[in-house]
């Protein structure tokens, strides 16, 4: 009796050293992420340690140099340009999605998706700086100031558009042609196929792709932090400045030293917890298949 | 008639009652109750057969009757197909195939194989057939150059391809493609030659001139040809065994002389097939 | 009845119409507003003396020689490790393990998180392991190995797509004449993955250059030329946000330096999709 699994490996000695090796090597890719994991507990240490769990959300304010760690103001922060970029960006990217592949004729088809293609290819700097020059006077005109929850929503909505309506494009591709020539079939228009047939077919991929970037619009760091003002307070308007996680990290890291760099480190599992529960919820919902 | 490609001493097409045994039966492979899994699914059960030295034993039936299956278990290639489970005994010339220390690297040199979508790796001509010899130790230039042109003669592609040994093996046509296969299985100097319907992905012309070729191994090689095409296997076979799903996995129903399959054949199933009234 | 009802029908279409069509206007006027008004200001200051010169007066002046410099030292050790490391864990992936294995899979699954990781938590990590803990400080040493980890993903699930598309029959092939694995993968399977893998290297060349959270704090600000690779060094896109946010008056600069790192991005993406679609004839999206 001989089965495969045990003899996959043939005689060459070539082979058991190959084997070994790539299997080191993908240990190595593979641990980098636990590791990620141990340092960023390890450095957040400290402040867990004398700070403690509570304070963190309980502190009258964020200001390490009185040893007041509450990160409330900054989550608030976060939620909010998140929230606000996605609302705007997912129709945007949908309807761009929907435009290029049932609206356009073909060679504006083909040139929207190449602009959408080099769009989500253009580096957070560059928009955070053309939102600083360009967006943040606008803005500071209609109300001031200029930088502000607005002009950050704004932004990062420019910025995970294109990605949304890549993703958006992916999946109405995989909606089968037998239900398109159904519907066609039976006389109904084209908004009605797209709105009765189409969106429920590709549903799960839709959602997936909107989920995905509302992830990375929670860990967005260069943009917002410098078209939002940066001032640490809970928002009441959508003009008033804020300071994200994100942004706090990146501003106060080049100076923070023990306790107060400790907290950042704990913000920092802050938001990979976030983007944990995001990807969980859309791995549950979509049933596993979002990375394909 | 069929026209040939005339090649001296061989035997190319013989009516079936005319045709001389090949030789004296002389078992090389032994096959004792051998049974395939995939996974769960049992591929065929229970095969008991017997293939004699140097001659053309085909294996027809329907598709899905395990023929392939069975063939792939003679080099072990099920190694390397996920979930597989081989058991029973397989005796090539004396060595269990199926034992655990088994050299499988020494066994895939005395079993050759060509499958049905001729397949030549992405690299000229030349490198073809010179890498399997080089892999498996031959470092002289000479004997190298030389093993290469006398299987490249046995298959007929030398005049062909003399001329452009570096060209890409891609840029041939399916027939001289699976002509190039066959000389890569026979560059390695095996026993015996495993052809999975080697001529069904051809067109006829290709498909004549390498059922000739196959025709011509006879007495140098044993042959075990898997083929769904009843009358290839009547122009060609010495001897041929049915193949047919019974209980949900594939049987080994009769196996004899050609003759006697093809025209005495001895189980009502057989019978039935080989009349071309079931299949 | 009909009438009405053909009309009120007719009026949806014609909102759904204008709703896409408006959509599409108004992201096309976006891209438009934000490229243009990019190179409108940076030709100006766009030159041959300008990609070469040292910065003067904090980067007022002067060009972004030393800049350029370290962007490609720090994408040169960025790409030295993930390459080997990629290219091996996607052999690994695609040829060595079965579809269920449990190393494969959490193998997989690591990976994936990997890439969602955002990158000011990939520099906290690579502030941490590669400056503080490794001793390597502020260098491009630090700057690039943080770089590689968050280009790894990338590069793997390219090179396994090259692998996955290569047909089957080579390898049986090639197991029946009784072939060494290793001279299968070396001579068969990796030139015949080549294309796959070139476009995860492009991909990740053009995410690695677009990265400035994470060099932050682990190749730091100094925009000398690196003596070493222990040396601090200034990317590109480090430099940007200094300009615009620390200089004042340094906007115009700023605006040359964003043209030529969109100029060189564009190019990249636009070989990655070239590449895919004519070597791969499937498309990978720049995520």
């Amino acid at each position: 009796m001989i089965s495969s699994g045990s003899n996959t490996l043939s005689r060459w000695p070539t082979d058991r050293l190959l084997l070994w090796l790539l299997r080191g090597i993908a240990t190595i890719a593979g641990a980098i992420v636990l590791l990620i994991m141990v340092f960023l507990v390890m450095e957040a240490g400290p402040a867990l340690r004398h700070v403690g769990v509570a304070r963190f959300f309980t502190d009258p304010s964020w200001h390490p140099a009185e040893g007041f760690y509450n990160l409330t103001p900054m989550l608030w922060g976060t939620l909010f340009a998140m929230v606000g970029s996605v609302l705007i960006a997912t129709p945007l990217g949908i309807l761009s999605a929907v435009f290029c592949r049932y609206y356009a004729p073909p060679a504006v088809a083909r040139i929207y998706r190449k602009l959408i293609e080099l769009l989500a290819g253009i580096p957070s700097v560059v928009y955070g700086f053309w939102g600083l020059v360009v967006l943040v006077p606008l803005i500071g005109a209609i109300h001031p100031p200029g930088p502000s929850l607005l002009t950050g929503i704004v932004i990062v909505a420019i910025m995970i558009l294109p990605t949304i309506a890549l993703m958006a494009d992916a999946s109405l591709t995989n909606v089968p042609q037998q239900y398109m020539r159904g519907a066609v079939a039976l006389g109904l228009s084209r908004g009605a196929t797209i709105r009765r047939v189409v969106f429920p077919a590709a549903k799960s991929g839709l959602f997936t792709g909107v989920i995905l970037e509302t992830g990375r619009a929670i860990g967005e760091t260069m943009a917002i932090l410098m078209v939002c003002g940066n001032v640490v307070q809970t928002p009441h308007s959508l003009f008033d400045p804020i300071r994200t996680l994100t942004a706090n990290i990146a501003l106060e890291m080049a100076y923070a030293l023990g306790d107060h760099r400790a907290a950042l480190f704990v913000s920092g599992l802050v938001l990979m917890a976030m983007i944990a529960a995001l990807v969980a919820a859309a791995d549950w919902i979509s049933h596993g298949r979002i990375y394909g | 008639m069929r026209p040939s490609t005339p090649t001296p001493g061989t035997q190319s097409w013989f009516p079936l009652k005319e045709r001389q045994t090949c030789c004296e039966p002389n078992p090389f492979i032994e096959v004792e109750q051998l049974s395939l899994h995939y996974g769960q699914k049992p591929a065929f059960h229970n095969v008991t057969l017997s293939i004699n030295k140097g001659c053309i034993t085909a294996l027809v039936g329907p598709s899905g009757c395990g023929k392939t299956s069975f063939l792939t278990s003679l080099n072990r290639l099920t190694d390397i197909i996920p979930g597989c489970r081989l058991s029973g005994g397989i005796h090539l010339d004396g060595l269990d195939v199926l034992a655990p220390h088994t050299d499988v690297i020494r066994l895939r040199r005395r079993v050759g194989m060509i499958f049905q979508k001729p397949n030549p790796f992405p690299l000229s001509i030349l490198k073809n057939l010179e890498f399997p010899l080089r892999e498996h130790g031959l470092k002289d230039r000479e004997q190298i150059a030389a093993s290469i042109e006398t299987v490249l003669r046995d298959v007929g592609l030398w005049d062909e391809v003399k001329d452009r040994m570096n060209s890409p093996a891609l840029a041939l046509s399916g027939g001289q493609q699976q002509r190039l296969c066959m000389a890569r299985a026979l560059v390695l100097s095996p026993e015996v030659l495993l052809m999975d319907e080697p001529c069904s992905a051809l067109d006829p012309l290709s498909s004549g001139v390498v059922e000739d070729l196959i025709v011509g191994l006879r007495s140098r090689y044993t042959v075990l040809i898997v083929t769904h095409n009843l009358a290839q296997a009547r122009r060609i076979a010495d001897y041929a065994a049915l193949f047919w799903v019974q209980n949900g996995a594939g049987q080994l129903i009769e196996t004899g002389t050609a003759k006697q399959i093809f025209e005495e054949p001895r189980d009502p199933l057989t019978r039935a097939y080989v009349n071309g009234i079931r299949g | 009845m009909v009438k009405t009802l053909e009309r009120n029908l007719d009026g949806w279409e014609l909102l759904t119409s204008t709703l896409v069509w408006s959509a599409a206007v108004l992201v096309t006027a976006i891209f438009c507003w934000l490229l243009g008004d990019i190179l409108w200001h940076g030709i100006n200051h766009l030159s041959w003396t300008f990609l070469t010169a040292p910065p003067q007066n904090a980067g007022r002046e002067g060009g972004i020689g030393p800049i350029i410099v370290s962007t490609v030292l720090i994408l040169g050790v960025c790409l030295g490790v993930s390459l080997p490391i990629g290219v091996g864990t996607a052999i690994l992936l695609a040829e060595f393990t079965m579809d269920d294995s449990l190393f494969g899979r959490l193998t997989r699954r690591s990976l994936d998180v990997l890439s969602g990781v955002p990158s000011i938590v990939f520099g906290l990590f690579g502030n941490a392991f590669f400056s503080k803990t490794l001793g390597l400080g502020f260098s491009i040493l630090s700057g690039g190995l943080t770089l590689s980890c968050m280009v790894l993903p990338i590069l793997i699930r390219s090179t396994e797509e090259g692998f996955r598309s290569v047909p089957t029959g080579y390898r049986l092939s090639a197991t029946a004449l009784g072939l060494s694995r290793t001279s299968t993968l070396v001579h068969l399977l990796l030139p015949a993955a080549v294309p796959g893998l070139l476009v995860g290297l492009v991909l990740g060349v053009g995410r690695a250059i677009a990265e400035t959270a994470a060099l932050m704090f682990t190749s730091g600000y100094v925009d000398r030329v690196p003596e070493s690779l222990l040396d601090s060094g200034r990317a590109l896109s480090i430099h940007i946000f200094d300009l615009s946010m620390n200089v004042p008056g340094g906007d115009a600069h700023a605006y040359a330096s964003a043209l030529v790192l969109v100029a060189l991005l564009l190019a990249i993406n636009g070989t990655a999709s070239w590449l895919s679609e004519h070597w791969l004839h499937r498309k990978i999206v720049p995520i």
